[in-house]
């Protein structure tokens, strides 16, 4: 192999997730700027607030996962686990628990969720992607057991505020506000901290990792316990967000959690990946979202747009490099000849 | 693989280790046990009618395995046939509604026919565009749920716009066993025989063992990776067009969440997400254990509420064993070689 084509994958691949970065935030623009021509109401600052408001679990959800995937694994179960801690909330609450204490109590299930996602992948060495769909039915069924198909909708004004206000004096969501927050934590975690830099590190050659001396393990399990913690958080801004605490909240959430981190350009064999990227992707799936409501363009179009956005996050930047690839070839090819 | 077990067996004689070792062995009997016990509490549970119910419920999910286990032998996975089972079932109650008279194979060839081409479009994506499975699927999971809401535009396909000799079709029988089993029977049996005894079943093995090596032995990787695609979406859209004949009634959300559960059966069964390692009768026994364990929850009147969280814990607990049978395994046979 000769020296540039040893240069060559190490610079393209940073150029290419820094472009693809770039991408995805241009195109929330593109669909800002799209919704604004839509509906001239779609730029108004209550619409935005409204809009962002409405993808604040899937958010949340995203920042932990965006951390398991780039250490090559992947939690289905965080919706169910969303379930069930809402469950748990709903059922303290209605047995007379103060709420402070049915928070904490929905914390410590997210918790105790996540980290037995993590013994059995981490203990037994099992893969993460069949443990979870298997604790992605056990929790949603513990929520069933929990709550049945009742509902329970009755909390204090002072929390269901929580979920559904602004922060003061602004119209920016409350979830949000809380979301910006833990991302920039999340981000500071993952590019500036030795155990961020160990989740690339893992992810992109685990045997490696473990000879060069990171305790990956104990990583993993640290990462599926965030993962049950995020999930926790989001079900209590979606129990206060639609005042309702019931077994199927937020149902098949994790296929857009893990849409949004593949369309943020985290790769799903691991070792790539930035919590920019994840929460661009975020943003653009949910004002795309927000866009096509206002116009009434219905849910149809949007499932489509998702899945297409998806493929193509992958595939084009794929399709580029194979003709980069083929033009250089060709280049070598004349080059030889003359 | 499969000459790896039949080695480590012969060279480890006590029976009971050498009847562990084979998961399909393990899991009958684990069938039997759950079958037995349920049937000792309440006979019932062994009739006619409750063992046709069963064998009915399980036959759709049982035929997107076959598909679903040819995906994850490959080492992809395919998350997309629940859509293909959805698209499948409405635009063949569209098609009778179109076409009044339409025979029923022909319908069961369109829903073939349109399940392979919705598979192929994961193939190509997958084999030629590179884009690993799971986000290829995962895609187009979206876009053929998305279509199916486009073209059904909130209606719904009713019993009552079907033709009789079509709803016949999923009720009736041969000799007591109903056309749908033995459908689904026949379909797996031909499958299973195609995985076992020929080459192009075989090289499917191989590519989940090892890709490379298997391109460098002359499998033609891609074109394989694509016809694996094409044959699951091709038993999932079929499975679709007996899903519409066994309920009648399909809106847009048929098949939500199918995936999952075919996944499930498939794992439970033996067949190991990392590509490589399963087969398909075991697959079959998976989806069938996971179904008897659903309408034994039933017959013995625990709350419907708790047939999830068992079947998930059911599921954990089959990975766990497959890993702990397969570590024991590894071990027996790297200390057969060094002694």
């Amino acid at each position: 192999m000769s020296s540039p084509e040893l240069n060559r994958p190490k610079r393209s691949r940073f150029a290419g997730v820094v472009g693809w970065e770039l991408t995805i935030t241009g195109l929330v623009f593109v669909a800002l700027l799209g919704g604004a021509l839509l509906s001239p109401d779609f730029l108004t600052g209550s619409n935005l607030s409204f809009l962002t408001a409405n993808f604040s679990e899937v958010a949340l959800m995203a920042l932990s996962m965006t951390l398991l995937v780039i250490v090559a694994e992947i939690d289905l179960s965080v919706a169910s686990i969303l379930g069930l801690c809402s469950a748990v909330l709903g059922v303290l609450f209605a047995a007379g628990w103060p709420m402070p204490l049915a928070i904490l109590a929905c914390f410590v299930v997210g918790g105790l969720a996540g980290l037995f996602n993590g013994l059995l992948v981490t203990r037994l060495g099992l893969p993460s992607l069949a443990v979870t769909i298997g604790t992605l039915a056990l929790y949603r069924g513990l929520a069933y057991v929990l709550l049945g198909d009742r509902a329970i909708a009755e909390f204090p004004a002072a929390y269901t505020n929580f979920g559904f206000g602004n922060v003061p004096g602004t119209l920016i969501p409350i979830p949000i506000a809380l979301f910006l927050v833990l991302a920039v934590v999340t981000a500071i975690v993952l590019h500036a901290t030795p155990f961020g830099r160990s989740l690339y590190a893992i992810g992109a050659n685990e045997v490696a990792a473990r000879f060069a001396g990171l305790r990956v393990e104990r990583v993993k399990l640290t990462l599926f316990v965030v993962s049950g913690l995020m999930a926790a958080l989001a079900a209590v801004v979606y129990t206060f967000r639609f005042s309702s605490a019931r077994a199927d909240n937020a149902s098949g959430f994790e296929l857009s959690v893990i849409a949004a981190v593949l369309l943020g350009g985290v790769s799903i064999f691991g070792g790539k990946g930035s919590v920019v990227g994840a929460v661009a992707a975020v943003f653009l799936i949910g004002i795309i979202n927000g866009a096509l409501t206002i116009v009434d363009v219905s849910n149809e179009i949007l499932t489509i747009v998702t899945g297409l956005l998806l493929i193509g996050s992958v595939l084009v930047p794929n399709l580029l490099a194979r003709a980069r690839s083929a033009r250089e070839r060709q280049q070598l090819r004349r080059d030889a000849m003359r | 693989m499969t000459s790896q077990t039949a080695k480590s067996a012969a060279s480890a004689p006590p029976l009971l280790s050498r009847l562990l070792r084979a998961r399909e062995v393990s899991l009958v009997a684990l069938l039997l046990v759950v079958t037995l016990g349920t049937a000792a509490i309440n006979p019932l549970f062994l009739s006619f009618g409750s063992l046709k119910d069963l064998f009915l419920n399980v036959s759709i999910i049982a035929l997107v395995v076959i598909g679903q286990t040819i995906v994850l032998l490959m080492k992809h996975v395919d998350l997309s046939v629940s859509s293909v089972v959805g698209l499948s079932a409405f635009l063949t109650g569209s098609l009778f509604i179109a076409v009044p008279g339409l025979p029923v194979p022909l319908a069961l060839l369109f829903g073939l026919v349109l399940g392979a081409a919705l598979g192929s479009v994961n193939g190509l994506l997958v084999a030629y565009g590179k884009v690993p499975a799971l986000v290829a699927t995962l895609g187009t999971l979206y876009v053929f749920r998305g279509v199916t809401y486009a073209v059904v535009d909130g209606g719904q396909i009713n019993a009552s716009n079907l033709p009789a000799g079509f709803l016949g079709f999923a009720t009736g029988a041969v000799w007591g066993i109903p056309n749908l089993v033995l459908l689904v029977l026949t379909v797996m049996t031909g499958f299973g025989i195609y995985l076992k005894s020929y080459r192009g079943g075989r090289e499917y093995y191989a590519l989940g063992s090892n890709a490379e090596a298997a391109g460098l032995a002359g499998i033609r990787v891609n074109r394989r990776t694509m016809l694996g695609f094409a044959l699951s979406g091709a038993v999932a859209g079929l499975a679709g067009v007996l899903y519409l004949a066994r309920f009648g009634t399909v809106d847009a959300t048929a098949g939500t969440g199918l995936e999952l559960q075919v996944i499930a059966a498939a794992v439970v069964g033996g067949v190991s997400i990392n590509g490589g390692v399963g087969t398909l009768f075991g697959a079959g026994i998976g989806a069938l254990l996971l179904g008897v364990m659903g309408s034994a929850l039933v017959i013995l009147r625990a709350p419907g509420f708790y047939q999830q969280a068992i079947q998930g814990a059911l599921l954990l607990a089959a990975i766990s064993i497959d890993m702990w049978v397969s570590r024991r395994t590894a071990k027996g046979w790297n200390q057969g070689r060094g002694s």
